[in-house]
């Protein structure tokens, strides 16, 4: 080992220990906020629904994420970082929904009340509680809008889905389709359904571009799709623009999930029929309040709390409860 | 038999080729709407991004080096030009510039940190990866930019060609894998290349400032990377700050697949452009088909390692 390490190892542990010191001179519960990256726009808003809560309730946040969408050692690392640094709640955004158990149990086995957001633990009773939206749900109610906007009209559907054998991606995925009323899995199963009416399925990873091409491709194969599903609004961000050059925006209808502010705004646009929005903010506010109520009072919330969707549409149908893209951009995520 | 074997051209230049032909003929007997020129135009302006990376790529891994930031440094430059153009209000063109420019501008660090301090360019490239990635992130708020001028996307709208429209973008990729190509087979700074690609010290002995070279390569790669940033924005319309997360790999795939070897000195540009067409046929093709993405990972991990195999033999064979 070189000087160099071994004064940078001393410094870091010495920083450490001040820091655990700190926080219990003050007596203040501590919080600790993990997400699945720093850079994704739903968690920053999270983080910021986080530390409005814990100013508002006296409480220290500390917050940290995987380098990218799943890194779990990046996240193993984090939960072991903030029981060191005397955190007593974890709040923590699954990037892999097995391999982060064994951490979890571990922080458990501590004392430390260990809550999901966003999406859940597979098994879900890994940790004590879990705040999320009802994915499936999210996908039922734009299926029920879809349906209900094209009326009975035959239909060949596309849908751009996140990647193999993630259960929120299958989740929306199966909940639209049932929605539609066509056969679909349950919100237990992690496989897509395909009946007859899906003429092309591809993943998108949630991202425009690749959204994009993966609409291309879609038309190349079924250049008739008139219905187009999609994991998130970047994703139909792309296929809207595949769609716009193949001169076909105005004959195929899209529907999201999400509800972050551009895909609200695309919503409003009429580039995306309907979306199905979720908020970030409330389940981290929530689980700071858990947090600080389990300092106070030793009282561990339990089991899963549905933090709500709301559909947000273009133009509402009959037979479907949806806001107007105005509500949708007041209680948006992301840059309004 | 011997000269038989040398009129030919070499395995690492037919062999691309001739596994292209064949997913080409694969797909056209499976799908009916794999053959036509409208898909083929469809696939080209899929890899247009990735393919002009791969550009700056392949001279690079002439020189026996690797750019691990080329993606990243592509997302800066596509953010740099549409905040300039939309937040600041410069004139497209200028915005542009100015996205090409600081791309450049990281490039010839590379360059320099290459050159002067002599890192190994994995490393160079591994820590300005990070910090192109990490200033991206910063400077946009992790927000992509939206509502773009005009012109930003006029490369992205297609034109006409033989009844077939073509996205503008591709008729640039062409163009710069033409003029690229030329430089390097017909020009004197295009053979030093490859001379200090081969042998270093040989080339410096017989006169080649190798320093220069290496220089002018690391900041050249970072201006066609900043051409691809404008190809990315002209395609989807938008500055993305998630853009470019996984295109380094995805051009050095590239880069090998046209049978460039790692080892820097042998290659040929024209191959880079085979092999990024490769992953877009697999990529469409099987979309076509109703057959999940993961076999086009699949497969194109077993070509990379039949390339790379197939140059190592032919290597140790002469």
């Amino acid at each position: 080992m070189t000087t160099r390490r071994i004064l940078a190892t001393t410094f870091g542990a010495v920083a450490l220990a001040a820091a655990s010191f700190a926080a219990t001179a003050a007596d203040q519960p501590i919080v600790g906020l993990i997400t699945k990256t720093e850079t994704n726009p739903f968690f920053v808003k999270m983080k910021e629904g986080a530390a409005e809560a814990a100013k508002a309730k006296g409480a220290k946040l500390l917050t940290a994420a995987g380098k990218q969408d799943g890194d779990n050692a990046g996240q193993v690392t984090a939960i072991e970082n903030m029981i060191a640094a005397g955190a007593k709640t974890i709040l923590i955004t699954p990037s892999d929904a097995k391999a982060i158990i064994p951490a979890i149990k571990k922080a458990r086995d501590k004392g430390v009340l260990v809550i999901a957001l966003d999406s859940p633990t597979d098994p879900q009773e890994a940790v004590d509680a879990l705040f999320a939206t009802d994915n499936y749900k999210a996908g039922v109610l734009i299926g029920q809008y879809a349906k209900a906007s094209l009326g009975g009209k035959p239909v060949k559907i596309a849908t751009l889905d996140l990647f193999p054998g993630h259960p929120v991606g299958a989740q929306r995925h199966n909940g639209f389709l049932k929605g539609f009323g066509l056969e679909a899995h349950p919100a237990t199963s992690n496989e897509l359904s395909k009946p007859a009416e899906v003429v092309c399925m591809a993943d998108s990873y949630g991202d425009q571009a690749k959204g994009q091409t993966a609409m291309e491709n879609c038309l190349q194969k079924n250049p008739d799709i008139s219905l187009v599903y999609t994991i998130n609004e970047p994703a139909a961000a792309g296929a809207y623009k595949a769609l716009k050059a193949a001169g076909k925006e105005k004959a195929v209808m899209i529907v999201s999930v999400d509800g972050g502010c551009q895909g609200v705004k695309d919503v409003a646009a009429g580039k995306i029929a309907a979306t199905s929005q979720q908020y970030p903010l409330k389940m981290a506010s929530m689980g700071v309040e858990a947090g600080v109520s389990y300092a106070q009072t030793g009282k561990k919330v339990a089991g899963y709390t549905d933090t709500g969707v709301t559909l947000i549409a273009n133009k509402a149908v009959a037979g479907v409860d949806s806001k107007d893209a105005k509500v949708g951009l007041d209680l948006c995520w992301g840059k309004k | 038999m011997k000269d038989l074997a040398r009129r030919l051209p070499p395995m690492s230049t037919l062999g691309p080729l001739l596994a292209l032909l064949a997913a080409c003929a694969f797909f056209s007997y499976k799908t009916d709407t794999f053959l036509s020129g409208q898909n083929f135009s469809l696939v080209m302006q899929q890899v247009m991004v990735v393919g002009l990376l791969a550009v700056g790529q392949t001279l690079i891994i002439l020189t026996a080096g690797i750019d691990l930031s080329c993606g990243m440094v592509m997302a800066l430059g596509s953010i740099i030009m549409t905040k300039f153009a939309v937040e600041l209000g410069l004139h497209p063109m200028l915005a542009i510039m100015v996205g090409v420019a600081a791309t450049t501008l990281f490039g010839w660090v590379n360059g320099l940190l290459v050159t002067r301090i002599k890192l190994p360019p994995f490393i160079v490239t591994l820590g300005t990866m990070n910090i192109a990635f990490a200033i991206t992130q910063i400077y946009s708020g992790s927000q992509t930019v939206t509502d773009l001028p005009e012109a930003m996307t006029y490369l992205g709208d297609p034109v006409m060609l033989l009844g077939t429209p073509v996205a503008r973008g591709v008729l640039v990729l062409l163009a710069l894998y033409g003029i690229t190509w030329f430089a390097l087979t017909q020009t004197a700074p295009g053979r030093h290349l490859y001379a200090v690609g081969n042998n270093r010290e040989a080339a410096r002995l017989t006169g080649i400032s190798t320093e220069r070279v290496l220089l002018s390569v690391y900041a050249l790669a970072g201006t066609f990377y900043g051409i691809a940033a404008m190809l990315s924005v002209a395609r989807t319309g938008v500055g993305d700050p998630q853009a470019g997360q996984t295109e380094n790999l995805d051009s050095i795939t590239a880069v090998v697949l046209g049978g460039t070897s790692l080892f820097g000195g042998r290659g040929n540009l024209l191959g880079t452009l085979i092999g990024a067409l490769i992953v877009g046929v697999f990529r469409n093709g099987l979309t076509l088909m109703g057959v999940s993405s993961v076999y086009q990972i699949l497969i194109t991990g077993i070509l990379v390692i039949l390339a790379v195999a197939t140059d190592q033999l032919t290597h140790k064979q002469r």
